[in-house]
């Protein structure tokens, strides 16, 4: 069973800037790490290996600094990695990033089971997983919270949805994206750290992977952001202090004030459909 | 002229209400357009009641694939249906509810038909002079918000936030068609079969679509101590949420979590007890409504973005605050 693991690096939540003039991410600038939910993906993927055999190859897009999140996939116990990096890859949106994906996915060969995490902590879209299931023309399972049966050809698996946890049969080959109930990620291996040293990663660009440019970058995005604006936080907390009886009544008075202002209070409140 | 639409979701034969907050979405943008809105249901057996209640919220044209093979969502085949759908119809602008469905149908659609998809949206909006579709939304954690829109492909997509809109008043005089949609079995694709649905556990229904959520964090000290967040939540007529570390500890199911690596939600009101407000948990509360929080320290984060705080022992403080509401619902 062949694998591929998409995996995408992200800048710590904290530390982010960006380019006032294309309202796009200044990437090089921050610390960057695994997208944190890439890691269950890698995790899935390394758990079927672990019970069925499987090579997992991984593939990320972005400037040089990427490597690292491939080195620490390979570190994990993942067989082998591609880097894809142009600097006419840059300014993608959804659409262009996940034909990118798909083609280079084509080059490497369409592998049995394509895995995503639920989304990037950063763009936080969950777009390009089920794009690039559409560009390969494969069935799609997203919010997978558990893989319960793997066959040659079809796996049953788990989807976390909002009214509860759906049983769906798949086959394959096919894209699943997966949320952080599949599994606990494991930690790299002193074994897979040397691996991961010595591994040499290819790197493709746009030619390698036949890429149309009128598809790919800032050219091929059919999305456009126009404005960027850091919202501020302008709550004006109302802030009561419980100490003793007396502070209790005080701040029970104020809190249900509070809430009876606001029509919270209804009885029984307003239940969803 | 091009009309404005959006997908309406179902669940057993109901449309859910996050449909029918898309229509107030839609509607405002049809008329600021003037053109009409037209909404797409596709699912099994849909009750002509529910199909009447699109019109009375908001919906001029109502398109129906109604078929035994399409009663729950499979992504390449709901695909199928809307990309013939939009090549007869063109619609101008098309948005989804940014649920699991809307997530994953959008970008499915989206490739297929080289269209702009903008995800999570809580702002729409058309730009006065092109007369495009601006769209707003919080990224990087809910830290900025980017306006985003597609100025040369069309439709222009959007997925949008659940309980980020409010519903219209239905009016029952409101008038609309009803168009059941030829059904061509081009559209069913095999590959994924629905087996079966298994509730979530407890008694608590989603927290994504949730009016009211009460969350609890570490400070609960342990998992017996959460069904003080269950009975507050049951009090208030909310659903139950929990912070990443409550859920790692095993106290709530993964359901729950709330956050970054959790969900994102939107409720009308938020309560926090015994959560200090990481970052990451922020970043999935940014867009609530209103917010209030219980917790022993008065510099814990979570206050710099709450409406109320209570600082003090959640202890004795949720025990009372479940008291007042109780003598409250006897008056």
């Amino acid at each position: 069973m062949h694998i591929i693991v998409l995996v995408k690096q992200v800048p710590e939540t904290s530390d982010v800037q960006m380019d006032k003039e294309t309202g796009t991410m200044i990437r090089s600038s921050s610390s960057s790490i695994i997208n944190p939910l890439d890691l269950y993906a890698l995790e899935a993927a390394l758990t079927i290996k672990d019970v069925k055999g499987a090579r997992v190859s991984v593939i990320t897009m972005g400037p040089a600094g990427a490597i690292k999140v491939l080195k620490e996939a390979i570190a994990m116990g993942c067989d082998d990695a591609v880097h894809l990096t142009d600097r006419a890859f840059a300014g993608s949106d959804t659409w262009a990033t996940s034909y990118i994906l798909a083609q280079a996915i084509k080059k490497l060969g369409l592998p049995d089971l394509i895995l995503c995490g639920e989304r990037a902590t950063d763009g936080d879209t969950a777009q390009v997983g089920p794009a690039i299931a559409s560009w390969l023309s494969l069935p799609a399972v997203t919010y997978t919270s558990k893989i319960e049966q793997i066959e040659i050809n079809s796996i049953i698996a788990e989807r976390l949805i909002e009214e509860g946890y759906q049983k769906v049969k798949v086959a394959l080959p096919a894209l699943m994206t997966v949320v952080k109930e599949i599994g606990i990620v494991r930690l790299p291996t002193l074994k897979g750290k040397k691996k991961a040293m010595a591994s040499s990663i290819p790197q493709w660009n746009a030619h390698d992977i036949e890429a149309d440019p009128s598809f790919i970058g800032l050219k091929g995005s059919p999305t456009r952001v126009v404005k960027i604006e850091t919202p501020k936080v302008s709550r004006n907390c109302t802030l009561v202090h419980v100490e003793d009886e007396a502070s209790m009544s005080v701040a029970m008075d104020s809190l249900f004030a509070f809430l009876n202002d606001r029509d919270f209070l209804q009885k029984g409140g307003k239940k969803h459909a | 002229m091009h009309e404005v639409w959006t997908i309406s979701e179902t669940y057993e034969g109901r449309i859910k209400e996050v449909s029918l907050e898309l229509l107030a979405r839609g509607r405002a943008l049809a008329d600021t357009l003037g053109v009409a809105l037209g909404t797409v249901v596709i699912g099994y057996k849909i009750p002509k009641t529910e199909l009447n209640s699109l019109i009375e919220h908001g919906a001029d044209s109502v398109y129906v694939a109604d078929d035994p093979k399409l009663s729950s969502f499979t992504c390449n085949t709901y695909s199928n249906v809307l990309v013939q759908l939009f090549a007869a119809h063109k619609p101008q602008i098309v948005v989804s509810a940014a649920t699991t469905t809307g997530r994953t149908l959008m970008p499915y659609v989206a490739v297929k038909t080289h269209a702009g998809l903008t995800a999570d949206c809580t702002g729409l909006a058309i730009e006065e002079n092109t007369q495009n579709l601006l769209q707003t939304r919080p990224a990087i954690g809910g830290n900025i918000l980017a306006t985003i829109k597609t100025p040369d492909h069309r439709p222009q997509m959007a997925t949008v936030r659940p309980r980020s809109t409010k519903i219209l008043a239905p009016d029952s005089s409101r008038t609309g068609s009803i168009e059941y949609i030829p059904i061509s079995e081009d559209w069913f694709s095999s590959e994924v079969e629905v087996l079966g649905m298994r509730a979530l556990e407890g008694q608590q229904g989603a927290i994504d679509e949730a009016d009211i959520v009460v969350s609890g964090g570490k400070g609960l000290k342990k998992k017996d101590n959460f069904k003080l967040i269950e009975k507050l939540a049951v009090a208030l007529g909310g659903e139950v949420g929990a912070s990443r570390d409550a859920v790692d500890r095993g106290w709530e199911a993964y359901p729950h979590q709330v956050g970054l690596s959790g969900k994102t939600i939107s409720p009308r009101l938020y309560m926090a007890a015994g959560i200090s407000g990481a970052i990451q948990h922020l970043a999935g509360i940014k867009t609530a409504k209103c917010i209030v929080a219980i917790n022993s320290d008065e510099h814990a984060n979570i206050f710099d973005l709450a409406d109320f705080g209570i600082v003090g022992d959640l202890f004795t403080v949720i025990p009372e605050i479940l008291k007042r509401l109780e003598s409250r619902s006897e008056a």
